[in-house]
């Protein structure tokens, strides 16, 4: 059993999922956190000046938005899906749609496909208005558990 | 006008100054310059244990290997540009082929293979030293003449003359 879905077990029970995310070294770095306090899993990414990577526009970083969205994706499949493993990536695509400033991200991610091995996952980001996000990505996800998989896994 | 970059420890010099260490991000993650020459360049980012994605096994997460490949990418679109430009990614795609060893360094590498009037596309790979054995792939693309003004890291091969 993973700290993650010990993590998970714990959050399911008090409900507060914002969590979820110290379990997460990366996460905690980048203070990305999902939060439902409008009923909707989001997660956020709090702005800090770490994430610039255009310092005269100034924008976040587009390496940024893309972790803060595969995050997203993660945080959705643990807490919307009634998975027993820890989502493992295979890949993402991310399409940079306007340059994002200097504030929080916040992102909602949906199940396209649900597979028994993989996962389709559709997740944006957005600023202060959700009809015109900054970034939307398309993930890949292996949700099978160790002892399923065949050895070369 | 400077005089042009000799030896390859100049040049490494100018693009860790000139890229990794003026974009607040690239610094943060701690991006050293590897190489860098016409439509290639090469980082390094050394493993933390608060880059970690699952703490279990202490491997990274995506995201700073998404940091890397996208930077990565686009200094090598800077290096093609003769005339400096803004530019801003497009899109990225990352395949994660295999798990990045815990406690290693990521090296990345990228090629920036053709530069169009708008667009510069990209492909990259992530490795700990092999490049025959990646940990990840990716395939960026660019749009060149973005809103904005050119910033710094974008005029490399311009100023580098490469």
């Amino acid at each position: 059993m993973s700290t993650l879905l010990e993590r998970l077990a714990e959050v399911r029970k008090s409900g507060e999922v914002g969590r979820l995310a110290e379990a997460i070294p990366y996460a905690r770095w980048m203070r990305i956190a999902p939060e439902n306090g409008t009923g909707e899993l989001l997660t956020r990414m709090r702005y800090h000046d770490d994430l610039i990577g255009n310092t005269f526009l100034p924008a976040i970083h587009g390496g940024t938005l893309g972790a803060m969205l595969e995050m997203t994706a993660i945080f959705h499949l643990l807490w919307e899906t009634e998975t027993e493993t820890v989502p493992k990536i295979v890949n993402i695509t991310v399409d940079y749609l306007r340059s994002a400033r200097p504030a929080d991200v916040i992102a909602s991610a949906k199940v396209t496909k649900q597979g028994r091995r993989m996962v389709n996952v559709f997740a944006e980001a957005w600023q202060d208005d959700r009809s015109k996000p900054v970034a939307t990505a398309n993930a890949h996800f292996l949700v099978i558990s160790p002892e399923d998989a065949p050895p070369s896994l | 006008m400077k005089p042009p970059l000799t030896t390859r420890e100049e040049r490494l010099a100018f693009f860790q100054q000139w890229f990794s260490d003026t974009i607040p991000h690239s610094r943060a993650l701690g991006i050293r310059i590897v190489d860098a020459r016409r439509g290639f360049a090469a980082m390094r980012l050394e493993w933390r244990p608060d880059l970690v994605g699952n703490p279990e096994t202490g491997v990274l997460a995506g995201g700073p290997l998404t940091a890397l490949l996208d930077g990565c990418c686009g200094m090598a679109v800077a290096t093609m540009l003769k005339e400096p430009k803004p530019f801003a990614t497009l899109d990225l795609r990352i395949d994660y082929v295999k798990p990045a060893t815990p406690g290693q360094a990521v090296i990345a590498e990228a090629e920036c293979y053709r530069v169009t009037h708008s667009v510069a596309f990209t492909r990259a790979f992530a490795h700990h030293g092999d490049a025959k054995d990646p940990i990840a792939a990716a395939a960026g693309t660019f749009m060149l003449g973005t809103k904005g003004e050119v910033i710094r890291p974008q005029t490399v091969g311009a100023e580098a003359k490469l």
